[in-house]
């Protein structure tokens, strides 16, 4: 592990997250603080050991491929931000080249 | 008020759901702006429901206050954050759906810390809540808005979700019993999710009864959450007063060293002592990997929280920046002006560590001494039936007490991440009161852990320690 540094503004930018300097200031140690509380972990021998992504996983468990009722159009649409003709508008995506 | 006595004058034609609701809706006018467990309640709506209430149903009538991170269709769902702030649920959690399928009437959406982060409520970006025993101080959190209503009798019962202790550790500070269920044993759909892994809904309730009679309407499989287990559910109820003569409970010494308040100490301890002379055998073990709990938690929660909020991007629902200058500067935004500090920590620190370099060294590391954890339990569980400890190290801290120490704040989750981490139940019952901080007779929690699915013991045993203590 590294020496609990971590770039807070480019961490923030891959996380789609704008931040303030004020931001910037005040994650930076709080963040190296846990940082430097999780190395520990890094102090354990953990050879040989199998991950655990869920504890008592179930897995591939399948409904009955039956039709059933879904939310309506107008359910989906009741809380976007902006739409036009029973579609949410977004920004214009593909710019010129 | 409890839901049995209620559901018993019910049933004799004593009160009515309306009258039971009107009644609430008085309490939360006399006492809810100072407490601030509510974010919001719609009473007509509850009405319109409990004029139809079928009181042949385990639950017929009673209303039940639900955290604002599960969804009622039609109410609000802001999981305290600004983000959410004007949302209204298009469709009902598959507890909601449980709940009114016995009968029980959702009456209330209450505070939380902002998308269940914290351990205060003070992250919630919409209000303060107050601890009702001593309104300077926290109701803990996150589910703090749900464990303050039970606790200054606005509400009969409330749902919460716990993550890390965000139903145990609100309970434990308010005074009411909370119960974080195995991991599958409730479905989550409709729960908005913070760390999958770990997530479960339970109940807040004033006694051990009223949590396994929640526990029984919303335990069992469901199509639509594909980790919810099919194991059918046990009566929760028939075997509650069967006591605790014979049954061994393992007291870790990890969960005892420094650190504890005395008073918390004393009061578990008593709580302890109880037990043994109902006839339980008091075994003394180890779970030797306790103190990597929190770094493990704060690896693997913010991993996966970091994944989940990736949904509130600002376009379909939501809050949306305006005059973005494309379609990423919404996105970046929107989330900027819509999260809360705690909420953008967490983010950050969970796309550091799944982020290109060091994903090994730490989530894969953190999920390997989630094993070990996990393992530990495993280990205690082939010498004893349940295990006990306290469920925070102190009382409820004052409002204010911890804002520029998150580290400090994690630290205090010690006791109950742990069992999130093993997917396994756990009970926080009152067991007296203490002083501390200048504060006066603040409530004390005791901690039942059990394994698996082992919820029917785990209750009863919690029943016969609310008896004693």
């Amino acid at each position: 592990m590294s020496q609990s540094h971590i770039d807070v503004r480019y961490v923030a930018k891959l996380a789609r997250l704008e931040l303030t300097d004020d931001e910037v200031a005040t994650f930076q140690p709080q963040l190296e603080a846990i940082l430097g509380h999780v190395e520990a972990l890094s102090k354990l021998d953990v050879s040989g050991i199998d991950p655990t992504a869920h504890a008592g996983a179930v897995f591939g468990k399948m409904r009955d491929d039956v039709p059933h009722e879904s939310l309506t159009q107008a359910a989906m649409l009741q809380n976007a931000p902006d739409q036009a003709q029973g579609q949410i508008r977004v920004p214009k995506v593909v710019t010129d080249a | 008020m409890t839901i049995s006595k209620l559901r018993q004058q019910l049933v004799a034609g004593e009160t009515t759901p309306a009258a039971i609701l009107n009644n609430l809706a008085g309490e939360i006018s006399a006492r809810d702006g100072q407490t601030g467990a509510y974010l919001s309640y719609n009473l007509e709506a509850a009405l319109a429901e409990a004029a139809n209430a079928d009181l042949s149903l385990p639950l017929g009538g009673i209303p039940i206050a639900i955290k604002d991170n599960i969804n009622v269709l039609g109410q609000p769902c802001t999981c305290g954050s600004k983000f959410l702030e004007n949302f209204i649920s298009p469709y009902d959690a598959t507890v909601i759906r449980k709940l009114r399928a016995a009968g029980a009437i959702p009456f209330g959406r209450m505070n939380q810390d902002e998308f269940a982060m914290g351990s205060s409520t003070e992250n919630s970006a919409l209000q303060i809540t107050r601890n009702p025993h001593d309104p300077a101080r926290i109701p803990g959190g996150s589910s703090g808005g749900s464990a303050a209503a039970v606790a200054d009798f606005t509400a009969i019962a409330s749902l919460g979700s716990d993550t890390g202790g965000s139903i145990r550790q609100p309970a434990s500070h308010c005074g009411v019993v909370g119960l974080k269920p195995s991991y599958g044993r409730v479905s989550r759909y409709g729960l908005v999710a913070f760390a999958s892994s770990l997530d479960q809904i339970g109940p807040l309730t004033q006694t051990v009864e009223d949590a396994a009679l929640i526990l029984q309407a919303i335990a069992g499989g469901d199509p639509l959450d594909s980790t919810c287990l099919d194991a059918p559910v046990p009566d929760y109820l028939s075997g509650l007063n069967d006591g605790v003569k014979g049954l061994k409970l393992g007291i870790p010494k990890e969960y005892f060293g420094e650190g504890i308040d005395p008073g918390v100490r004393k009061n578990v301890e008593a709580a302890i002592q109880a037990l043994a002379a109902q006839g339980a055998e008091i075994v003394p073990i180890s779970l030797p990997h306790t103190e990597h709990a929190v770094a493990t938690y704060y690896v693997i929660a913010p991993a996966e929280a970091s994944s989940n909020l990736s949904r509130f991007d600002g376009i379909r629902y939501g809050h949306r920046a305006a005059n973005p200058s494309d379609i990423l500067d919404l996105y970046q935004k929107s989330r900027e002006q819509g999260f809360g500090p705690e909420v953008k920590r967490r983010i950050i620190l969970g796309t550091y560590v799944l982020s290109s370099g060091y994903y090994d060294a730490y989530y894969t590391r953190a999920q390997k001494v989630r094993t070990l954890i996990r393992r530990d339990f495993e280990t205690a569980f082939a010498q004893v039936d349940a295990i006990l400890s306290p469920v925070a190290p102190s009382p409820a801290r004052k409002i204010g007490g911890s804002s520029n120490d998150p580290l400090h704040e994690y630290l205090s989750d010690i006791f109950t991440l742990a069992a999130n981490l093993a997917g396994i139940p756990g009970i926080s019952i009152p067991c007296g009161t203490t002083d501390f901080d200048g504060g006066k007779n603040l409530p004390v929690g005791l901690q039942i852990l059990a394994p698996h699915l082992g919820e029917a013991k785990l209750l009863r045993i919690a029943k016969a320690a609310e008896i004693k203590s």
